[in-house]
């Protein structure tokens, strides 16, 4: 009797194991093949002299990284772009949160639906596309001014355009949609009759957002953050298209690397300096994730 | 890529054989159309559609485009896809590098019909015939340096060092190159542009233009969006495109050769190694340089200076190309660029990523 129970036990087992591989199965191997492999190739590429292309020799060394420590230029731009990630996400959080709340407590039925529909809308055209609206709206003379000079004549120009703020701007509307669909699931999460709870015991409003929604809230926000500074801390479409001379950053000279000069290897170590950067901020942040769980 | 030519070839076959098949039910066998695939910059004259047109009509071949932003991704593009390209323009500073590394194939010029009537000069240039061998023929060539908005600046400067005039501090456009800015540098400090000895002298003169620079740009098309834009008021520009901005798009530029001296340019059309139909190749390069090609081009749509002398000639006297480019002192101010070492470039673009990092402070 115990017997069979235990190799009932096992077969279940054994029956679970074979199901996880066979439903988890396809994504690894896909993800292997698609991101493990060139990931790796790239590494190895990041310890070479040269690209072994053709009739090039390429031997193993350590410079590509020597590099990143000799010049400080790379060091400046790193930071700016660590920066420009952390601005980033700052205001998609500052503008993403609210509209969350309101999707999420507030509006319900159908004008949800709607509304979400309007959010997810942007994610349904090319980034390009979108970044190059931008230009139109931010140029000199373009729609952005002609409107701020129709509403108060004589102010000029603004001169937006090629600026720092304006690849903010671009990137924080690139960019909102996951913070506030993050940080909706979290809300959405929180049961009402709490807040109802806390209001009835005398907690002021701000008491309430401070106290139990914004600490019930934090995966979220902090997925979305995550979702958010990863990537634009390697940005370089939105830097070159919106930033002119502003637009320098560490993505942009990674860029460079590949498409101006063919230094893939040198292009290829800056990545992964970043990318071992990233992780490090990761690392850092993974604690107050557990706690906040 | 590769994979695509294989399943277009495993295509081919299979049509045909299907095309033979047919044939041999329903009679005499129709010439399948040849197809030549191109590998050039977008809009640089092997893509004018009237052009292929009458090359199709006069020789029965098709021409496809695949396009590059730099010469390093056209460079990438032929490494990695050996057997794609036909044709690929390459600039001749380039030439010996793509000759070295087995990415393009000698080209037998005797059965070229116009290739008699190329300057000698260019036809023989010593970046395009390497050991010999023509590694590629003399196509176009054209000067770099700087265009103004005629309607904003008045009067028209004749020194680089208009760019760096505090009068115009905010309103200059450079293209975000690293070799163009430091030849460009090299030339305001004086030096050879392919073997600058005073590096330190560029690198201030680069960080001396941080006041002046509104934006970088990076092509022809974001030049003229720019310029129309009314973000810059002078740019550095290639004189080709400065003559299409104005006959094309009828913006108020003029181009300037100041007196310091200008980049000179030379692009050649080659063969890529591997090439899959390399004698339709040779006659879309012969078609190139024809002046029954050149002069409509040049008249109607704007083009740098052709190599083919004859068809120079042909242009209406007030061309720019011929009244400008024609005239023998401008073409002795000019420095053309050489092949440049890997280290040297590397070294380039470390200066000019240095000097943009610079411009953010």
């Amino acid at each position: 009797m115990r017997l069979t129970a235990q190799a009932g036990r096992v077969k279940r087992g054994r029956d679970r194991l074979a199901a996880v591989a066979a439903l988890t199965g396809p994504a690894y191997l896909w993800l292997a093949l698609t991101v493990f492999l060139p990931l790796s190739a790239m590494f190895y590429f990041s310890f070479l002299s040269d690209v072994p292309f053709g009739k090039r020799v390429a031997e193993l060394t350590l410079e590509n990284y020597a590099a990143f420590f000799q010049e400080s230029f790379y060091r400046t731009l790193m930071l700016r772009s660590f920066r420009l990630g952390a601005e980033v996400t700052f205001y998609c959080f500052l503008f993403g949160f609210p509209c969350a709340y309101v999707l999420a407590k507030t509006i319900k039925g159908r004008w949800r639906e709607a509304l979400f529909l309007l959010i997810i809308l942007p994610f349904w055209s090319n980034a390009l596309v979108r970044v190059f609206s931008w230009t139109m709206v931010l140029r000199g003379n373009g729609v952005l001014e002609t409107f701020v000079n129709w509403l108060v004549p004589g102010v000029g120009s603004l001169n937006l355009m090629f600026t720092y703020p304006a690849i903010v701007l671009g990137l924080v509307h690139s960019y909102i949609p996951y913070m506030i669909l993050t940080c909706y699931l979290s809300l959405e999460a929180i049961d009402d009759s709490l807040i109802e709870a806390a209001r009835s015991l005398g907690a002021r409003r701000h008491a309430v957002l401070w106290r139990l929604v914004l600490p019930l809230s934090f995966p979220g926000i902090l997925a979305g953050a995550i979702l958010i500074f990863v990537p634009v801390v390697g940005s370089f479409m939105e830097p070159r298209i919106l930033g002119g001379r502003a637009g320098t950053f560490i993505g942009t000279i990674i860029e460079d690397q590949f498409t101006a000069v063919f230094n893939w290897p040198l292009g290829a170590a800056l990545s992964f300096l970043m990318l071992g950067f990233v992780l490090l901020i990761l690392l850092f942040v993974a604690p107050l994730a557990r706690r906040a769980a | 890529m590769v994979g695509l030519t294989h399943l277009r070839r495993a295509a081919l076959g299979f049509g045909l054989l299907a095309a033979a098949t047919l044939g041999v039910v329903l009679g005499p066998n129709q010439a399948r159309a040849v197809e030549i695939r191109v590998l050039n910059w977008q809009g640089y004259g092997t893509d004018e559609p009237w052009a292929l047109e009458a090359f199709k009509k006069q020789t029965g071949i098709d021409v496809v485009h695949d396009y590059f932003n730099s010469e390093q991704e056209m460079l990438t593009k032929l490494r990695t896809n050996p057997g794609a390209y036909d044709v690929v323009l390459i600039n001749s500073s380039y030439t010996a590098q793509a000759a070295d590394e087995g990415l393009i194939q000698p080209i037998d010029t005797s059965d070229m019909k116009n290739v008699g009537d190329l300057s000698p000069s260019m036809r023989n240039s010593e970046n395009l015939v390497i050991g010999g061998k023509t590694y590629g023929v003399a196509w176009l060539w054209g000067v770099t340096s700087f265009a103004v908005n005629t309607d904003k600046i008045k009067p028209l400067p004749d020194s680089i060092q208009a760019l760096w005039d505090p009068k115009h501090a905010g309103r200059v456009g450079w293209r975000d190159d690293a070799v163009e800015a430091v030849q460009m540098a090299a030339i305001a400090t004086g030096q050879n542009i392919n073997d600058p000895k005073d590096l330190d002298a560029i690198r201030e003169k680069l960080r001396a233009l941080k006041p002046q620079i509104r934006t970088f740009w990076s092509s022809e098309d974001e030049w003229n969006q720019f310029f129309s834009a009314g973000e810059f008021d002078m740019a550095t520009y290639w004189s080709g495109s400065a003559s299409r901005s104005k006959t094309h798009f009828g913006l108020p530029v003029a181009f300037v050769i100041p007196k310091e001296g200008a980049i000179g340019w030379l692009d050649g059309l080659s063969i890529a190694a591997g090439a899959p139909h390399p004698d339709a190749a040779k006659k879309f390069i012969d078609y190139m340089i024809d002046p029954a090609f050149y002069v409509p081009w040049d008249t109607n749509v704007g083009a740098p200076a052709s190599a083919n002398a004859k068809a120079n000639a042909q242009l209406p006297a007030d061309a720019f190309n011929r009244a400008v480019l024609g005239d023998p002192a401008t073409v002795a101010r000019l420095q053309f660029m050489g092949p440049l070492s890997d280290s040297l470039r590397e070294k380039m673009l470390q200066i000019w990523q240095e000097t943009k990092t610079y411009m953010l402070q």
